[in-house]
């Protein structure tokens, strides 16, 4: 179960972490610390427990072992789908499901670089890619959190946006001394966004600087045969 | 006669409100089918009303709401889809109440088809109780619900309950139903659920107009359908069913000519 860790220099210390879904290990002991403010790269294959991390440290999952979040943490999480197309939904309307003053939306819109004239009445299906993923971290936003998980923050994105999300949400977090947990597929985003970049393969492969993840022997631990690592001692 | 008239009229509104309100839910749900398969469950809990005596409307009610539960509970179970539940559900509840009525043939049709010349004061107050109550608590409800369906993940981190939202909801659908009974009957009843918030999604940008439309098309349907019955002096459920056809068949028209994109 989630519980609260009175060392100051982490956010979150992860230890002996454990999911099992249909006795077949999702994630195996995972152990790992990261500290406030920085931007962490979840990166590994298709199915390497990415997302069910996420779900772990959202606790959406059971799971064993330990995970400690420093006090009392407010976490935004931003899903790689939603299904909003068949429903009749304005941005002003969801947005409002996490926070209902206008000036607040207003504002959180003008800060994720949308024209909050324009969008604010729109259906939320009606949206462009670029424009959903926007609102979407507008939604992750509203309400201040601590932390943000976000879920491929580019998916269905043309690649001009989705430099210019990336940017946005550093600057965004940076800012608002924001915890960034995010998973991306390109290494190359991970490298020039991100500070830490861990990566799974079931269990923990790799844990390190961003810059490394360009390395071939890097690309090798993170997507060659799994050699799982402790990486207990080793933080970010 | 104008008594029985105008409390038709007073249970009408209060049905066609919170039948359209609920049903709206239904419908981004992709549940339509539910809400009409779910209404013949009751068919055993009028037939045993009745047979012995009490009030068939509490009967039926009581069918639906012991349904409900069990298809939510069978639901988190096995897994299986609400629609699969329903339908396993809703056919052997048929087959029981016909079984029940026996060669009652009467009470029967006025099961399957409603029978506004039953509905009185007593019958008034109460629909318009449940239908304020179903109306406030789903109004409780909604947001979460639609929240669920953008994402269950995102609505699970916010702390809600969809397996519990789900049941609320279950049962608020088994009093509309209930109380919907009495003017279109079992057979019809669902259609209340399904075409008028079918309607107001078609010409709906967000979610505010779609809510309210649909509770506005579920009151125009089920009044509509009971003065023309009055008029045409026949059972209303058909007739309500006809009215609100021919809404969402100008919701179509309007959704085309004002090029509405949701």
């Amino acid at each position: 179960m989630t519980t609260e860790n009175t060392n100051d220099n982490y956010i979150l210390n992860v230890s002996n972490l454990t999911v099992e879904i249909s006795n077949q290990p999702i994630l195996d002991n995972l152990n790992f610390k990261i500290k406030r403010g920085i931007t962490l790269a979840i990166v590994g294959p298709n199915g390497a427990g990415k997302t069910t991390l996420f779900r772990a440290l959202l606790n959406l999952v059971p799971y064993t072992g330990k995970i400690e979040w420093n006090g009392k943490m407010k976490i935004g999480y931003v899903p790689q789908v939603l299904s909003v197309r068949d429903i009749p939904i304005s941005v002003r309307e969801f947005l409002s499901f996490k926070n209902e003053s206008e000036s607040d939306i207003k504002a959180v819109l003008a800060s994720v670089g949308l024209d909050s004239e324009e969008v604010v009445d729109k259906g939320l299906a009606t949206l462009s890619g670029g424009q959903t993923r926007r609102v979407l971290i507008a939604w992750a936003i509203v309400d201040k959190p601590d932390v943000l998980l976000f879920d491929e923050p580019t998916s269905g994105v043309d690649l001009d946006s989705e430099e210019a999300i990336y940017g946005m949400l550093r600057s965004l977090t940076a800012k608002n001394e924001i915890t960034l947990l995010l998973i991306s597929h390109d290494l190359h985003i991970v490298r020039e966004y991100s500070d830490y970049a861990l990566a799974l393969n079931k269990c923990l492969v790799f844990f390190g600087e961003s810059k490394e993840v360009m390395h071939p022997a890097t690309q090798k631990l993170i997507y060659g045969e799994p050699i799982c690592k402790e990486y207990g001692d080793i933080h970010a | 006669m104008l008594d029985t008239l105008i409390f038709s009229l007073v249970v009408a509104v209060a049905v066609g409100v919170s039948a359209g309100y609920l049903g709206s839910i239904m419908v981004l749900e992709k549940m339509a089918l539910v809400g009409d398969a779910l209404s013949h469950v009751a068919l055993p809990g009028l037939a045993l009303g009745i047979l012995f005596g009490f009030n068939p409307l509490v009967g039926g009610f009581v069918f639906l709401f012991v349904s409900a539960v069990l298809i939510w509970h069978l639901g988190r179970v096995t897994k299986l889809s609400f629609e699969t539940l329903v339908g396993a559900t809703f056919t052997l509840a048929l087959a029981i109440g016909i079984l029940l009525f026996g060669d009652n043939l009467d009470a029967l049709e006025e099961a399957l088809f409603g029978d506004i010349t039953q509905v009185g004061l007593t019958e008034a107050v109460a629909a318009v109780l449940i239908s304020v109550a179903v109306i406030s608590l789903t109004k409780l409800i909604h947001r979460k619900i639609v929240l669920g369906l953008i994402s269950e993940e995102l609505a699970i981190s916010k702390g809600i309950s969809i397996a519990r939202t789900n049941l609320l909801y279950l049962l608020l659908v088994s009093l509309t139903v209930a109380i919907g009974i009495q003017i279109t009957g079992t057979l019809l009843v669902g259609f209340l659920v399904v075409t008028p918030a079918a309607a107001a999604k078609i010409v709906s940008t967000n979610l505010s107009r779609y809510w309210t439309l649909s509770a506005i098309f579920g009151a125009i349907s089920a009044v509509s359908g009971i003065l023309l019955a009055s008029y045409f002096n026949v059972v209303p459920g058909p007739l309500v069913v006809i009215s609100g056809i021919i809404i969402f068949v100008v919701a179509i028209i309007i959704r085309r000519r004002l090029k509405i994109t949701s």
